[in-house]
C-alpha cells in the first residue's frame, strides 16, 4: 500500500530538482500564510462577498491586474533562469529538458496569462468609465470570464509542481506535442489551461464589443469615442474572429492525444503542417490583439500630457481597423521556410509589410499630437516616450523579417527573438505600464510614487536595450532560438553575457515597481479631485475611486474630449452642465456561480489531464449544473435608492 | 530626465559601436556570406535596411526634437495650439511616404522571392552535386546518392559547384541552415524539399538545425566543408575505403533518438532516402511549384523526381495505412 502511494506520488509530483522542491516549499508556505491571515483577520466573508462573487467591472479589473502581475513575476523568473543558463558557454545550470520547459512556460505565460489578463484588466477598469456606462453589458459573463482565465492559468501553473510542465514550445507544434513525443501530462495541462482561459477571452471579446456598441453615454457617436475605446473595439473584434481558431486547433490536438486521432500526427495521413498554419492563423492576430489596446493607451496618454487634442483622429481610427483586418492575412510569414513557393511567400511578405503603413501613420500622429503642445513627463508619459523609439526600431526589424527571402537567414534565430521582444516589451508591456500608471489614481484614489517610478522606468528601458540589442547581432552570428547551451568556439559569449545583464536590469525594474506600489499604498496622498492628470475623457469627471454605480447621473458626451471641453467651458465662466435628477440605479447582483463554475471547469480539466474520468465527469456535471442554476435564477438585479446615491456622492465629492 | 536621456544615448551609441565592430568580425556569419545565395540575401537585407532607415532615422530625430522643444518647463516660449488636431496636407504626406517605401520594398521582395526560390536550380556550368539530408532525433544524416556514401553531422562538397540538397525528416520538423552559404529551409517528414546552395570559396562553414525539435536539438550542429574538387574526390575515396557500410538496420539504429558524433559510411542501402520520404505517405508538396523542378540533369536515384513522386504518393498513401494496420 505504502509503496503504491510512493509510486503514485513520485509520478504525480515533479521530483528530482532542488529548484522545484524550493518552489514546492514556498508555494506551500504562501498558501498556509494566506489561509492563516484570512482566518486570523476574519476576512473569509469579505473575500467571498466583496471579491470572489463580485460582478463589478472595477473589482474584476483589479483582480485581473493582480493576477497578471503575479504571472509577470513567474514569466520573468522563467526569463531570468534562461538568461542565466545562456550567460556563459557550456553552462550547466539547467538541463536541456528543463530549459525546454522553461521557454515553453515563459512564452505561454507572458502572452496568454500576463499580457492578455493585464489587457482585460485595463478594459475592465477603464472602458465603462470612459464611455459613461455603469457596468459592462454582461456583468455576470464578465465575472465568469475572469474566473475562467484565473482557473485556466492556475491549471497551467500547477504543472510546475504536479505532473511536469509542457516542453514543446509556446505554440506546441506537433508532432512534439503529440502523444508520440510528449507522452507526459505537461502537454495536457497546456491544452486544458489554455482552452479554459480561452473561453473566458472569447466571452470578454463579445462582452466589450456589446458594451462599446450599446452602452455609450448619450451624444457619444462612434466617431466621438475616445481612442482607447476604439482600440478596445478593434482588439475585441479581432478576438472574436481569432480565438475560435485557437479553440478548434487545440481541440483537434486534444482529440489526437486523447482519442488517438491523426489530425496532426506524422503518420496515418496526419499533417503537422496544418497545425502550424492553424495555430498561426490565431497566433498572428493574437499579437495584434495585445498591441492595439496599447496603441489606444498611448493615444490617451499623449493627448493628456501634451494638453492637446489627439492629432489625426480619423486616421487613427482607420489605422486601428486596417491593422486588425490585415492581421488575419499575414500568418504564413511565420514559416516562409516551409517551401510554399515563391508566390505564396511574396503574398504574405507584402501583406505583412502593409501593416507597417498604418502603424507608421500612428507614430506620426502621436508625434504631431506632441508638436505645439505643452509636454509634461510624469511616469505614464515617460513610458509613452520610451515606447516610440523602441517600437519604431522593433517595427523596422519586423519589416526586415517580412522580406521573405531575407527571412530565410533570420528565421529561428535570435534576430527574430530580439524583434518580437522589442515590439512586445517596447510596445505591449510599455503600453500597459503607461496605462496602469495613468489610470491607477482613478482606480485606487492615489497616484503611484513618481520618484520610484522613474527609477523603474530607467531600469526597464536601459535594461531592455542592453538585453535585446545584442540579440540582434547574435542572430546574425547564427545563434538559433531555444538552444540551451553553446560552445566557446562560436564567439557568442560576450554578447550573451551582456544580454543576461540587461535581463537582470529589467528584473530590478520590476522590483522597483513592486516597491513603488507598496510604498505608494502606504504613503501617497489621497487624490480628492478625481482628475489628478487634468484628463480629457469622461472617466476623470467622477470621483476616484469611482462609486460602485460609476455615474450618479448619466453624462453627456458631445465632444471627443467631453470632460476637457466641459472644464474649458467652466473656466470661461459658463455654468456647469445641468445635472439631471438622480434616479434609483439599476444594478446587477453579485453571484457565486462564475467562481464555482470555473472551479468545476478546473476540476474537469485536471481530470482530463490525468485521464481520470471519475474526476472529469463530475466536473463537467458541475459546469452544467451551474449553467442551469444561473438560467433559473431570476433575482439577478436590484436598485440603489436615491438617498444612498446622494450620500455616496456627498462623501466622495466632499460636498454638502 | 535629461540626465537619463543622455545616459540612454551613451548606452545606445555604445551598442551601435559593438554592432559595427562585431560586423567586421567574421563571426557575424550572415553578414559574411561565402556563396551566391547568401550574398543575394545579404544584398536584400542591406536594401531593405536602407529603405527602412530612410524613414526611421528622420522619425527618431523628429521624436527627440519635438519632445525637447515642446517640454513644458522649456525656458523659451513655444507655440501652444491645444485645438490643432487635423491637417489633410500633413496626414497625406505621412500616409504616402510609408506607402511609397513599402511599394518599393514590395517590388524588390517579389523579384528576390522568385530569384531566390530555394527549389530553383542555380545557373552554373558545373553539374550540381546532390546531397540528401535527413533530420533525425537529434542528428543529421547526409547521403551522397551519386557517390554512394553517407555521413552524419558532417558534409563535404567541392567549392564552386552547386549543391542540390534534397531534404526530409524522419523526426519532428527541423530546419537546415548553413548561414554563410544561404538561408534555411524546413526538413519535414513525408516530403522532399529542395535547397540549392553554392560555396564560392573553400572553408569550414557552420551548419545547424535551426528549428526546435525536442530535447537535444541544440546538439544538431554540423560542419559544411567546401574544398577543391580534387580534395573532395580524395575524401570520397577515403570514406569508401575506410568506413563501414550503412545498412538498413544501421539506419534504424541511427534513427533512435540520441545525439551522435561525426560518422561516415562507405555505402548506403538502395533507395533509403525515398523510403524515408514515403514512410509517412508522401505529400506532393516538397519542392515548391512544379515548374522549378528540374529532372533533366539528375542521375540521382529515383523517387524524389516529380513524376515518380506522384506515383509514389498514390501507392504509398495506401501502403502507409496498410503498414500500420
Amino acid at each position: 500500500m505504502w509503496d503504491k502511494i510512493k509510486d503514485f506520488a513520485s509520478e504525480f509530483f515533479v521530483t528530482g530538482d532542488p529548484l522545484i522542491y524550493g518552489a514546492d516549499v514556498s508555494i506551500g508556505l504562501t498558501l498556509i500564510a494566506v489561509v492563516a491571515a484570512l482566518t486570523y483577520f476574519k476576512k473569509w466573508t469579505w473575500l467571498w462577498k466583496d471579491w470572489l462573487t463580485t460582478v463589478d467591472h472595477k473589482k474584476i479589473g483589479i483582480m485581473y491586474v493582480i493576477a497578471s502581475l503575479l504571472m509577470l513575476f513567474r514569466g520573468g523568473v522563467d526569463a531570468l533562469l534562461m538568461r542565466t543558463q545562456l550567460a556563459v558557454p557550456n553552462m550547466e545550470f539547467l538541463a536541456p529538458e528543463h530549459y525546454n520547459q522553461i521557454f515553453t512556460t515563459h512564452g505561454v505565460i507572458m502572452i496568454l496569462f500576463m499580457a492578455m489578463p493585464l489587457m482585460f484588466g485595463l478594459f475592465n477598469l477603464v472602458i465603462p468609465l470612459q464611455i459613461g456606462a455603469r457596468d459592462v453589458a454582461f456583468p455576470f459573463l464578465n465575472s465568469l470570464s475572469f474566473w475562467l482565465f484565473f482557473f485556466g492559468a492556475m491549471l497551467f501553473n500547477v504543472s510546475f509542481v504536479i505532473g511536469g510542465s509542457p516542453d514543446a514550445g509556446w505554440l506546441a507544434y506537433p508532432p512534439l506535442s503529440e502523444l508520440s513525443h510528449s507522452p507526459g501530462v505537461g502537454q495536457d495541462f497546456y491544452i486544458w489551461g489554455i482552452q479554459i482561459s480561452g473561453i473566458g477571452s472569447l466571452m470578454t471579446g463579445i462582452n466589450f464589443i456589446v458594451t462599446i456598441l450599446k452602452m455609450r453615454a448619450p451624444g457619444m457617436k462612434l466617431m466621438k469615442m475616445p481612442m482607447f475605446t476604439w482600440s478596445v473595439l478593434s482588439s475585441c473584434l479581432t478576438i472574436i474572429l481569432a480565438f475560435p481558431i485557437l479553440t478548434i486547433t487545440l481541440a483537434l490536438l486534444f482529440i489526437d492525444r486523447y482519442l488517438g486521432a491523426h489530425f496532426f500526427t506524422l503518420d496515418m495521413g496526419g499533417n503537422p503542417m496544418m497545425y502550424i498554419n492553424l495555430i498561426w492563423m490565431w497566433g498572428h492576430p493574437e499579437v495584434y490583439i495585445v498591441i492595439l489596446p496599447a496603441f489606444g493607451i498611448f493615444s490617451e496618454v499623449v493627448a493628456t500630457f501634451s494638453k492637446k487634442r489627439l492629432f489625426g483622429y480619423k486616421s487613427m481610427v482607420f489605422a486601428l481597423m486596417a491593422i486588425s483586418v490585415t492581421s488575419f492575412f499575414t500568418w504564413a510569414h511565420h514559416f516562409f521556410t516551409m517551401g510554399s513557393g515563391a508566390n505564396v511567400n511574396a503574398f504574405f511578405a507584402i501583406s505583412t509589410m502593409i501593416i507597417a503603413i498604418p502603424t507608421g501613420v500612428k507614430v506620426f500622429n502621436w508625434l504631431f499630437t506632441m508638436y505645439r503642445g505643452k509636454l509634461s513627463f510624469p511616469t505614464p508619459m515617460l513610458w509613452m516616450i520610451g515606447f516610440i523609439p523602441c517600437f519604431v526600431v522593433g517595427g523596422m526589424t519586423g519589416v526586415l523579417l517580412s522580406v521573405a527571402p531575407a527571412d530565410f537567414q533570420f528565421h529561428n534565430s535570435y534576430f527574430l527573438i530580439a524583434h518580437f521582444h522589442q515590439v512586445l516589451i517596447g510596445g505591449v508591456a510599455f503600453g500597459y505600464f503607461a496605462g496602469l500608471y495613468y489610470w491607477w489614481p482613478k482606480v485606487f484614489g492615489f497616484k503611484l510614487n513618481e520618484k520610484i517610478g522613474k527609477w523603474a522606468f530607467w531600469f526597464w528601458n536601459i535594461g531592455f536595450y542592453v538585453c535585446f540589442m545584442p540579440q540582434y547581432v547574435l542572430g546574425l552570428m547564427g545563434m538559433t532560438r531555444r538552444v540551451s547551451s553553446y560552445g566557446w568556439d562560436k564567439g557568442w559569449y560576450e554578447l550573451n553575457l551582456t544580454s543576461t545583464i540587461g535581463g537582470f536590469l529589467m528584473g530590478i525594474g520590476f522590483l522597483f515597481q513592486v516597491w513603488q506600489i507598496l510604498h505608494s499604498i502606504k504613503f501617497m496622498e489621497r487624490d480628492t479631485t478625481g482628475d489628478p492628470w487634468d484628463g480629457r475623457t469622461l472617466e476623470w469627471s467622477i470621483p476616484s475611486p469611482a462609486p460602485m454605480y460609476n455615474f450618479a447621473t448619466l453624462p453627456r458626451a458631445d465632444d471627443k474630449d467631453a470632460w476637457w471641453e466641459e472644464k474649458q467651458r467652466i473656466a470661461q465662466g459658463h455654468a456647469p452642465k445641468p445635472q439631471p435628477k438622480i434616479e434609483p440605479i439599476h444594478m446587477p447582483k453579485n453571484s457565486g456561480i462564475p467562481f464555482i463554475m470555473s472551479a468545476c471547469f478546473f476540476v474537469a480539466g485536471f481530470g482530463f489531464v490525468f485521464d481520470w474520468l471519475w474526476m472529469a465527469i463530475p466536473g463537467l456535471i458541475g459546469v452544467v449544473a451551474c449553467m442551469l442554476a444561473h438560467s433559473f435564477n431570476y433575482k439577478t438585479d436590484y436598485y440603489i435608492p436615491v438617498d444612498e446615491i446622494k450620500r455616496t456622492e456627498a462623501a466622495a465629492r466632499r460636498v454638502i | 530626465m535629461m540626465k537619463g536621456l543622455r545616459r540612454l544615448t551613451a548606452v545606445l551609441s555604445l551598442f551601435a559601436m559593438t554592432i559595427l565592430m562585431a560586423g567586421c568580425s567574421d563571426k557575424v556569419v550572415v553578414l559574411n556570406p561565402k556563396g551566391e545565395i547568401g550574398k543575394h540575401q545579404l544584398d536584400l537585407i542591406i536594401i531593405s535596411t536602407v529603405l527602412c532607415l530612410v524613414i526611421i532615422v528622420p522619425v527618431l530625430i523628429l521624436t527627440f526634437y519635438i519632445v525637447w522643444k515642446y517640454r513644458h518647463n522649456s525656458k523659451k516660449a513655444t507655440k501652444y495650439e491645444p485645438e490643432w488636431e487635423h491637417s489633410t496636407k500633413l496626414e497625406t504626406i505621412w500616409w504616402s511616404i510609408p506607402i511609397v517605401i513599402i511599394a518599393i520594398l514590395a517590388a524588390v521582395t517579389i523579384k528576390y522571392t522568385h530569384m531566390l526560390e530555394p527549389s530553383k536550380p542555380l545557373e552554373h556550368e558545373a553539374k550540381p552535386i546532390v546531397i540528401q539530408v535527413t533530420s533525425l532525433d537529434w542528428k543529421w544524416l547526409f547521403q551522397y546518392p551519386d557517390q554512394g556514401i553517407a555521413t552524419v553531422n558532417y558534409i563535404q562538397f567541392p567549392d564552386n559547384v552547386p549543391v542540390e540538397f534534397q531534404l526530409t525528416s524522419d523526426a519532428p520538423m527541423n530546419s537546415f541552415w548553413i548561414p554563410q552559404l544561404g538561408g534555411q529551409i524546413y526538413t519535414m517528414s513525408g516530403m522532399a524539399m529542395k535547397l540549392h546552395l553554392i560555396a564560392e570559396e573553400p572553408g569550414d562553414y557552420m551548419g545547424m538545425g535551426a528549428n526546435f525539435s525536442g530535447r537535444d536539438f541544440g546538439k544538431m550542429e554540423f560542419t559544411a566543408k567546401a574544398t577543391s574538387q580534387a580534395e573532395f574526390d580524395a575524401w570520397v575515396q577515403q570514406v569508401k575505403d575506410s568506413s563501414p557500410a550503412l545498412t538498413t538496420e544501421g539506419y534504424e539504429q541511427l534513427a533512435i533518438p540520441g545525439v551522435s558524433e561525426v560518422e561516415t559510411f562507405s555505402s548506403i542501402p538502395e533507395g533509403l532516402f525515398n523510403k524515408i520520404v514515403n514512410k509517412y505517405g508522401a505529400h506532393n508538396h516538397g519542392s515548391g511549384s512544379a515548374e522549378h523542378t528540374d529532372n533533366s540533369g539528375e542521375t540521382t536515384n529515383e523517387g524524389a523526381t516529380e513524376h515518380e513522386h506522384g506515383n509514389a504518393e498514390a501507392t504509398m498513401n495506401h501502403e502507409g495505412h496498410v503498414g500500420h494496420e
